[in-house]
């Protein structure tokens, strides 16, 4: 059983979800509240990594962070190190993979708040912060979560992208759907079967123990 | 494979050859499975052999066609010779396939062994999931050299990007490639009749795919 490749799915999974929250909740806050008409564009490319194969889109972010690019070429300045082949190269992809499993949930959140307390908050003379803070986060809650949740699992069972950008090093970016893959293509589908059991019962645990907690945090949240 | 085609198409009107590509092992997978295919032809002859003794198809059906090569490839830009890369202190990355499970993979690991620079290179190792996706990884900058398949390197698509050097045949385990009819047909046989022609030889010969005197 390849446990290093199931705790690093986990880890991957869960700094990416970590990114995404703190990158998603304010591009989904300007999806949803910005008045600027060109928005629908923002959106579109938002959602576009759901519509090319996750080779593809592996294979153009292999070129878009390779030492040949510009990115490539500012990461090597600044860090001296290379951005395929490493954790953070995977970060960084696994991040462009799962953005509108972040973004849509809590934009559609968002948008479902009722004008009329956000109008309300604001005559009260709360500021747009605080309003965000006390009003539109509370009721949008189960849409974060949700985010997180879809993120996390997504990111869990990432195979195509890991694959293009990765280069199936063990213990930095051979995660276990690469793990399981290689099991199948050796021809042990037994090692294969096993591993795909563990990874379908910690995602199971953890997913239901998010759901489980959401639940709690919800009813236990401060209202005022 | 498409210039094969094209020439048997050429020589045997009366059949139409549509080639699938794919790994060996997930065709191999998929044929156990009652993929509809009429000629399956492996990387490794392995595959073929496995499915001969499930049953699946006949032993005799199987044909070897070539030997696996492989070559030491630098992009055109780098500045090392592709014969010295393996070792050379200014490489980072060196892509090699998956040698849990692609051919070309277990040659490139047995020939950093036979070389002496297995120790040296393995933390430099990136693995791609086949010969071909390895050879995106050094195509797109993304590691230094790599180990790949001579008729990548010989390929129409790679012509002009970068420089080989062949290992020696000597230094790994030979790699026979190998071909077996999955569906018993006047177009698989006649098919089979062509590769090991002197016509089809010529042809794969071309692109990397050839036996030795004697084989």
């Amino acid at each position: 059983m390849d446990w290093q490749a199931i705790g690093l799915s986990l880890r991957l999974a869960a700094c990416t979800t970590a990114v995404l929250l703190a990158l998603g909740v304010p591009l989904a806050y300007w999806v949803a509240f910005s008045p600027r008409r060109w928005k629908f564009l923002v959106e579109a490319v938002v959602a576009l990594p759901l519509v090319l194969p996750p080779t593809v889109l592996g294979f153009y972010i292999l070129l878009a962070i390779g030492p040949h690019s510009p990115v490539g070429a500012l990461y090597a300045r600044l860090t001296g190190g290379m951005l395929p082949f490493s954790f953070q190269g995977l970060l960084l992809a696994s991040v462009l993979y799962s953005l509108p499993f972040t973004v849509q949930p809590i934009a559609a959140a968002f948008s479902s708040v009722d004008r009329k307390l956000l109008e309300a908050s604001w005559c009260l003379g709360a500021s747009r912060a605080a309003t965000f803070r006390r009003v539109v986060a509370p009721l949008s809650l189960p849409g974060i979560a949700t985010g997180a949740i879809l993120s996390f699992a997504h990111t869990m069972g990432e195979f195509g992208v890991v694959l293009m950008v990765g280069g199936n090093i063990a213990g930095v970016t051979r995660t276990v759907s690469i793990s399981i893959y290689d099991q199948a293509q050796s021809l042990d589908y037994a090692g294969a079967a096993k591993t795909s059991l563990v990874l379908l019962a910690v995602s199971f645990l953890v997913l239901a123990f998010t759901y489980a907690m959401q639940r709690r945090f919800w009813s236990l949240w401060p209202m005022s | 494979m498409d210039e094969l085609a094209a020439d048997f198409h050429r020589t045997h009107p009366a059949v139409t050859l549509r080639p699938s590509y794919g790994s060996s092992g997930n065709f191999y997978a998929q044929i156990r499975n009652g993929a509809p295919f009429d000629v399956f032809l492996s990387a490794d002859v392995v595959y073929p052999r496995r499915l001969a003794q499930e049953g699946v198809a006949k032993p005799e059906s199987i044909f070897l066609y070539g030997l696996g090569r492989i070559v030491v490839w630098v992009p055109a830009g780098s500045a090392v010779d592709p014969a010295a890369a393996l070792g050379s202190p200014r490489i980072r990355h060196i892509a090699i396939a998956n040698p849990q499970h692609a051919p070309y993979g277990r040659g490139a690991e047995a020939a950093l062994h036979t070389l002496g620079l297995y120790d040296a290179a393995k933390p430099k190792l990136v693995m791609g999931e086949d010969v071909a996706q390895t050879f995106s990884f050094v195509e797109s900058g993304a590691a230094d050299a790599g180990i790949v398949a001579l008729s990548l390197a010989l390929a129409p698509q790679a012509h002009g990007k970068g420089r080989y050097w062949e290992i020696p045949l000597d230094d790994y385990p030979r790699m026979e490639q190998g071909g077996m009819i999955l569906k018993d047909s006047p177009g698989a046989q006649a098919f089979r009749a062509y590769l090991t022609s002197a016509g089809g030889r010529a042809i794969l010969k071309k692109y990397g795919f050839y036996l030795p005197e004697g084989y």
